[in-house]
């Protein structure tokens, strides 16, 4: 294999896995500030108890977070150093800004978080949490910002060995060691097309991954009758974040959808399968691409994709016999990427309306019954769902936007790094795929004790902390 | 002061906020087989505990600024040192997850081989930082167009290993050094028979380097030359690092660490001073060297970057000294703890 497919495949790698982490800190984030709020108000000690266990799970998935992401803020200049060059006055300063404003206020106050609660009183842990819960938003923020701006580019211009570069220019092999963008408008670099349309949706999502992981574990303690009124407590705070942030993810997700049919009509074309650029162009449900005739196989809904793109059904939608052979990227994964996630999208939607029927009728955690029973059943594995999605969109997102690196400006092919050899590639990629393979077996054991270990009963959990006590009766 | 001096200097003090911090994390991982019984083990592990994974994000935040600001230094370097950099990646995944994960179970071969998993990854972590340093001084082979025109084995040349030896040794007594303002006992008195070793040897490792740059790198000394109001960094680096014995006879943990501090912040400015305006040096044919203004992002970059930095560093550095002034005191071992 070469070079630039190795480089791919290690990036895609090592992104992906780390993605496991930090959606599951982000949504557990909010569990925490919501659990920790609700027993700063109450005082009702069943609180304080989730939030000390759910701590302990949140500490766990942030340590491999942090252990797998320094690997992506080298990668940039280990495997695509020409990319680097050339994007590192926009770039880079992005990836700073995440270090300064989101890695420090995460770090920082995760040790008050995790080690503090006998260091400091109630208030100031509970503020803990918040800033922990914002920091790791805030990573979200700036590397999504990052990432919107490699797809449509703005408040930028390319320059060539010092001299920019009219709009549309020709861009030569040869210029490519040259070649640089600039940034024109700070704002423009962080409000590009895309930006918070991507990042609202990549949130929401996120905040999915840690609802379910509560709403999962929750469920496997209803349904084996332990630490009943625990789970069922930890169910309903799941339960109000996946119900919100499901539905949340199908109004992001419309809307990022609607984005990219305006500013890239080719990853578009792929991930709906459409090949003759038509009015009334029709939505497949599912499918399979058929590259060979350039036809996509599956039911369809007519003119369905118009509708949702603009409202009308005569909207034209740009197909891909319409667009260059060596500018489409690789159909049939991005189509069955998107499909994917929307698909889950769907059934998320349903298993959290169902969870909030069940609570609303009182039978939650009456496992006596019928449908409460097969709710908490499919809760369960339902864990995996959002991981699932959230993997599949960044694949989406990511394959739907080869040949280019940045969107129009430099392909992918270009973007390496000249000095880097195949062998070298492969070296790091075994390394990678070992290690990585250890730390999720490991990460996957651990997890699994610490369910099966379950929270500290609750007349321990009366045990505040000597200084919380003595602030109680003061 | 233009931009580019501005952000050489800061993206010094990011890699120097580094190696005071991480620094001594760093070297109490290649102590911590020094000690054999658990407890004592577990005390050193949550010594550094509660700061360890922010001390690393000045790696991270260093790599970004270098990123923002010297796109072709950091393009260059990181790309050419390529199998060295994927070696540290591995020694830093290893360490994080050693600490995170063996307090976790009982047993004692679990506890033993992350406790070696630690131990590895943090030598291995400083001694290739150590070696990185080396090969920025000692000036490495580019081409036009600036790229790295080496190979992997010819970066572990003698100087760069000195360096890296140097590196392990410093690193090992600020992490000493550091123990003994946490511990306690019978385990402080440990730590206090570590120390003064572990001074001669940065002593004798630091005297070694400086006689080869001295001989062989002389270029790293002409700005001591041409403005000698400068050698007082020499003279308060010497005085830092003779004041630390000091400070431990008299039990001034405190007083010492940040004589410590004072030592590396001072190793540092000396390597900046030294390497200005190159961040690159290119040998044999230093007119392909990459420098703070023939590598730097543009002014508008900089300029944006100095906004970003004005507002967060103040920030950062509230709570950083926040949770330090936290987590102050001696280790005890809790129901939260590592």
């Amino acid at each position: 294999m070469n070079v630039e497919m190795l480089s791919r495949i290690q990036f895609a790698f090592t992104a992906a896995f780390h993605y496991l982490y930090p959606p599951l800190s982000i949504g557990l984030g909010i569990v925490l500030v919501m659990m920790e709020g609700t027993w700063l108000r109450t005082r009702n000690p069943i609180y304080h108890n989730m939030a000390r266990f759910w701590t302990k799970i949140f500490g766990l998935i942030f340590g491999l977070g942090v252990a797998t992401g320094i690997v992506l803020e080298f990668e940039f200049g280990t495997n695509w150093a020409t990319y680097s060059r050339f994007v590192g006055d926009i770039f880079g300063s992005a990836l700073a800004a995440e270090g300064i404003f989101a890695f420090f206020l995460e770090s920082g106050f995760l040790a008050i978080l995790l080690f503090g609660w006998d260091k400091v009183g109630p208030k100031l842990h509970f503020f803990a949490t918040c800033m922990v819960a914002l920091g790791a938003h805030f990573s979200a923020v700036w590397i999504i910002v990052a990432n919107s701006w490699q797809q449509t580019p703005a408040g930028s211009h390319l320059e060539i060995g010092g001299h920019p570069v009219p709009l549309g220019h020709a861009f030569e092999a040869a210029d490519l060691g040259r070649a640089r963008m600039v940034i024109d408008d700070f704002w423009g670099v962080v409000f590009n097309p895309s930006s918070m349309d991507r990042l609202s949706h990549t949130l929401v999502a996120a905040w999915l991954a840690g609802a379910f992981l509560v709403i999962s574990v929750a469920a496997f303690y209803l349904i084996r009758r332990r630490h009943v009124a625990f789970a069922a407590t930890s169910l309903k705070f799941g339960l109000v974040l996946a119900l919100a942030a499901s539905l949340l993810s199908l109004v992001t997700g419309h809307s990022s959808a609607g984005g990219v049919a305006k500013n890239q009509p080719s990853k578009l074309a792929a991930m709906e399968g459409i090949w003759q650029t038509e009015g009334q162009a029709p939505l497949h449900p599912f499918g399979w691409v058929d590259m060979l005739h350039g036809h996509t196989a599956g039911p369809k809904i007519p003119a369905g994709l118009s509708l949702l793109v603009a409202g009308r059904s005569d909207h034209v939608i740009t197909g891909l016999n319409d667009i260059p052979p060596d500018l489409r990227p690789p159909v049939q994964a991005t189509f069955q990427c998107f499909h994917l996630m929307v698909a889950i999208g769907f059934s998320l939607i349903a298993l959290s309306l169902w969870g909030a029927w069940l609570w609303w009728r009182g039978k939650l955690d009456d496992t006596g019954y019928c449908l409460t029973r097969w709710f908490l059943l499919l809760a369960v594995p339902s864990v995996l769902l959002p991981q699932i999605a959230n993997q599949a969109g960044w694949f989406t997102a990511e394959i739907g936007r080869q040949p280019w690196i940045v969107w129009g400006y430099l392909r992918t092919s270009d973007g390496l790094s000249v000095v880097v050899k195949a062998h070298q590639v492969l070296t790091s990629l075994i390394g990678f795929g070992l290690i990585y393979l250890l730390l999720f077996v490991l990460f996957l054991f651990l997890l699994n004790r610490k369910i099966q270990h379950g929270p500290e009963p609750l007349e321990e959990s009366h045990d505040l902390p000597d200084n919380w006590l003595k602030q109680q009766r003061a | 002061m233009d931009y580019n001096l501005l952000w050489f200097v800061l993206v010094g003090v990011l890699f120097a906020g580094y190696a005071m911090l991480d620094g001594f994390d760093l070297g109490v991982g290649s102590l911590m087989l020094g000690v054999k019984d658990d407890n004592e083990r577990r005390m050193l592990y949550n010594a550094i505990g509660p700061v360890w994974d922010g001390n690393e994000v000045w790696l991270v935040t260093g790599g970004g600024a270098l990123f923002a600001a010297f796109p072709p230094v950091y393009a260059t370097v990181f790309s050419g040192f390529y199998l060295a950099f994927m070696l540290l990646l591995f020694a830093l995944i290893f360490r994080a997850v050693a600490i995170e994960f063996r307090s976790k179970e009982p047993w004692l071969w679990w506890r033993r081989w992350w406790d070696r998993g630690f131990f590895a990854g943090s030598t291995t972590a400083a001694l290739l930082i150590g070696v990185a340093m080396g090969n920025i001084v000692w000036g490495i082979p580019l081409d036009a167009s600036g790229e790295f025109a080496g190979t992997f084995l010819s970066l572990l040349h003698p100087y760069a290993l000195l360096m890296g030896a140097t590196t392990v040794a410093l690193f090992m007594m600020h992490g000493a050094i550091y123990l003994h303002m946490k511990t306690e006992g019978p385990l402080q008195a440990r730590v206090r028979e570590w120390i003064n070793p572990l001074i001669i040897a940065f002593i004798v490792c630091y005297a070694l380097t400086t006689l080869a740059t001295l001989l062989y790198v002389p270029r790293m000394t002409h700005v001591l030359r041409e403005q000698p109001a400068l050698f007082a960094v020499v003279v308060l680096l010497v005085l830092a690092i003779a004041n630390l014995p000091r400070e431990i006879h008299r039990g001034r943990d405190g007083a010492a660490f940040l004589s410590s501090c004072a030592t590396m912040l001072l190793l540092m400015a000396l390597f900046g001073l030294g390497m200005f305006p190159h961040m690159v040096y290119s040998v044999p044919d230093p007119a392909h060297s990459l420098t703070a203004y023939n590598a730097a992002s543009t002014e508008k970059t900089l300029k944006i970057m100095t906004l970003i930095a004005a507002i967060g560093v103040p920030i950062v550095l509230t709570y950083t000294t926040t949770v330090y002034y936290i987590f102050r005191g001696k280790v005890k071992i809790g129901k939260d703890s590592y």
